[in-house]
């Protein structure tokens, strides 16, 4: 059944269709993968049981012909930080103890009433907080590649448990969120796609509140043209969201023509950093003579508030995450400790509820929100983002996609960068811009370095205009032809 | 500005996050560091900047103002450490 875990979203889907496998037969070689990768710790939560009745019912639908759409009878996960009424939602953090969300969030439920098959949820850095998926209560989890390194690798984060997931064969997909990066980060480290869309364009309802925003869902799958079917599911207008864009979806997939000619790509020069290594120039510069033979016009563009986007983004999410995190007080869910008064009871809950990162950034959002330094740091960070939002909306005045490198590196050890935040922040460098100025993004696997890991790049549009991403995405996934395979991939070690 | 060991036991407390004595240098020892590094900030020249209160260009969507959800206490409070019959339970908060 190996055979079933290397499709493609679309080829299981044209499979089902035309009656070469069930969706139990392909969801029972998904659970079968998933049971012997268990070492990758991707999950946190496996729901075999009801994967199976899920894809018993798609079967069923099939043969009444009532299927409803592409992903009916697809095997998915769901990072562990949309809640999954009736199963356990944790956001990787101790002080989520037992939490089974008695309602299903807006993206996931899309997800369900499309027909598609729930595996279960996957790891994460604590509240989505980390670039490495190493701040999970849950333990850290590997990355299926390893390349040349005798080390563990991270998956990259948050969403780290999602990307290892799709790359190492445990589902044709899966949801991501992305605050600073962490949908194309891990996406990039993990050699596979993966979208961030415009802020607005998915639903935040039912998802555990990072940084209300710069929080958006968004896919993961192996290929471009697969992010184009998932995100068709998972977008599109929410009431319950007061954020979420009250615009009618195009065709994601229809925006697939291969064809960029005359599309303008700009190559901002400030995403070229100090000590960037050589492989990522290289394939940065390989990146921009591949849409260039593709017929499009290469436009160097500047964007010189780009190294302020990290330390204004270091105010803005912690200083959300302190509000947004502030209902975890041992009242309504999750973990209790108990204290002789109220007030002891809230400190001993959140004090050992809360890892290390977590305690962090709540307090250094609670310090920038304090009275006496709100202007100095929150309205100041307020005031860089809205001119490195207009910087974006002044560059996009003459190009329709930016082209950067997706990350600074490729996946680095487990362990390594723990002991300093501010390089652990850095992972983020080339996707917190566009996340601040709420701009959709995606990262597409483009090659490998010296030592074997994948490299992505990334391709940034305008609001609302992930069809120019997705077709620039499409013509680079074309050119690069990247086929390397993980190390660990379908439940086999290679 | 650097944070001293008051300063983050005063914002412990306000975040009502019991942190350990011997957890309070090395906090602010971090969180200086952090806090330092973001004073880039005052390179960039704001003045007369309106901030930026929300990511997309688009009105706030109004509703009518009615009751359009509830009426089920027992899933609001299936996962509270403690209830009793429709109410949270809570350390006694008045004598």
């Amino acid at each position: 059944m190996a055979a079933l875990t290397s499709l493609t979203l679309a080829e299981a889907s044209k499979g089902l269709a035309d009656g070469e496998f069930s969706a139990v037969e392909l969801t029972q070689a998904h659970i079968g993968a998933l049971e012997k990768a268990r070492e990758l710790n991707a999950f946190i939560t496996e729901t075999p049981e009801l994967a199976l009745e899920q894809a018993r019912a798609s079967d069923e639908r099939r043969k009444q012909g009532n299927v409803v759409g592409p992903m009916d009878g697809i095997p998915i996960a769901n990072k562990d930080l949309f809640c999954t009424e009736g199963v356990l939602t944790t956001a990787a953090s101790h002080i989520l103890d037992g939490f089974k969300p008695t309602y299903e969030s807006t993206v996931s439920e899309k997800l369900k009433s499309a027909g598609s098959v729930m595996l279960g949820k996957t790891n994460l850095d604590e509240f989505a907080m980390g670039s490495a998926t190493v701040t999970s209560y849950y333990g850290p989890t590997k990355n299926p590649w390893r390349g040349k390194s005798d080390k563990d690798l991270v998956p990259g984060g948050s969403s780290g448990g999602s990307a290892a997931a799709v790359a190492a064969g445990l589902c044709l997909g899966a949801t991501g969120t992305d605050t600073g990066g962490s949908i194309r980060q891990p996406a990039s480290f993990c050699g596979i796609v993966g979208m961030k869309p415009t802020y607005g364009r998915c639903s935040r309802w039912g998802v555990i509140a990072f940084a209300s925003s710069l929080d958006q869902p968004g896919p993961f799958t192996r290929t471009v043209s697969d992010t184009a079917m998932m995100l068709q599911i998972m977008a599109g207008h929410d009431p319950k969201d007061s954020t979420s864009a009250p615009f009618a979806l195009p065709d994601f997939a229809a925006a697939l023509t291969g064809d960029i000619r005359g599309m303008k790509i700009g190559i901002p020069k400030e995403y070229r950093i100090d000590g960037m290594p050589d492989a990522i120039e290289k394939l940065w510069q390989q990146g921009i003579d591949w849409v260039k033979d593709a017929g499009a016009d290469i436009v160097d563009v500047s964007l010189p508030l780009t190294k302020y986007a990290l330390p204004v983004y270091y105010i803005i999410a912690p200083a959300e995450a302190s509000s947004n995190l502030a209902r975890y007080d041992g009242v309504r869910y999750g973990l209790r400790v108990d204290g002789d008064s109220l007030d002891e009871m809230y400190e001993n809950t959140r004090g050992e509820g809360f890892g290390e990162e977590v305690r962090r950034r709540v307090l250094i959002g609670t310090y920038a929100l304090s009275a006496g330094y709100y202007d100095a740091y929150y309205l100041k960070a307020q005031q860089v983002r809205k001119l490195i939002s207009e910087e974006f909306s002044k560059v996009f005045e003459t190009v329709d996609a930016l082209l950067t490198p997706t990350a600074p590196s490729a996946a680095f050890a487990i362990g390594e960068k723990m002991d300093d935040p501010i390089a652990m922040y850095l992972n983020d460098v080339f996707t917190v811009p566009s996340s601040l100025a709420g701009l959709p993004g995606i990262s597409v696997p483009a090659g490998l370095d010296e030592n074997g890991l994948p490299l992505g790049m990334q391709i940034i549009g305008k609001a609302f205009d992930e069809e120019s991403v997705l077709r620039v995405a499409g013509v680079m996934e074309r050119q690069a032809n990247f086929t390397a395979k993980p190390e660990f991939s379908a439940g086999e070690a290679s | 500005m650097a944070l001293d060991r008051e300063t983050v036991r005063r914002i412990a407390y306000l975040a009502r996050i019991r942190v350990p004595e011997d957890a309070l240098d090395g906090l602010a020892g971090e969180l200086s560091n952090i806090i330092g590094w973001i004073e880039q900030l005052n390179e960039v020249d704001t003045e007369g900047v309106e901030p930026m209160t929300s990511v997309v260009a688009m009105e706030a969507p109004k509703r009518e103002d009615v009751i359009n959800d509830g009426q089920y206490p027992d899933r609001v409070l299936a996962n509270a450490p403690q209830a009793d019959d429709d109410y949270y339970a809570v350390p006694k908060v008045v004598e």
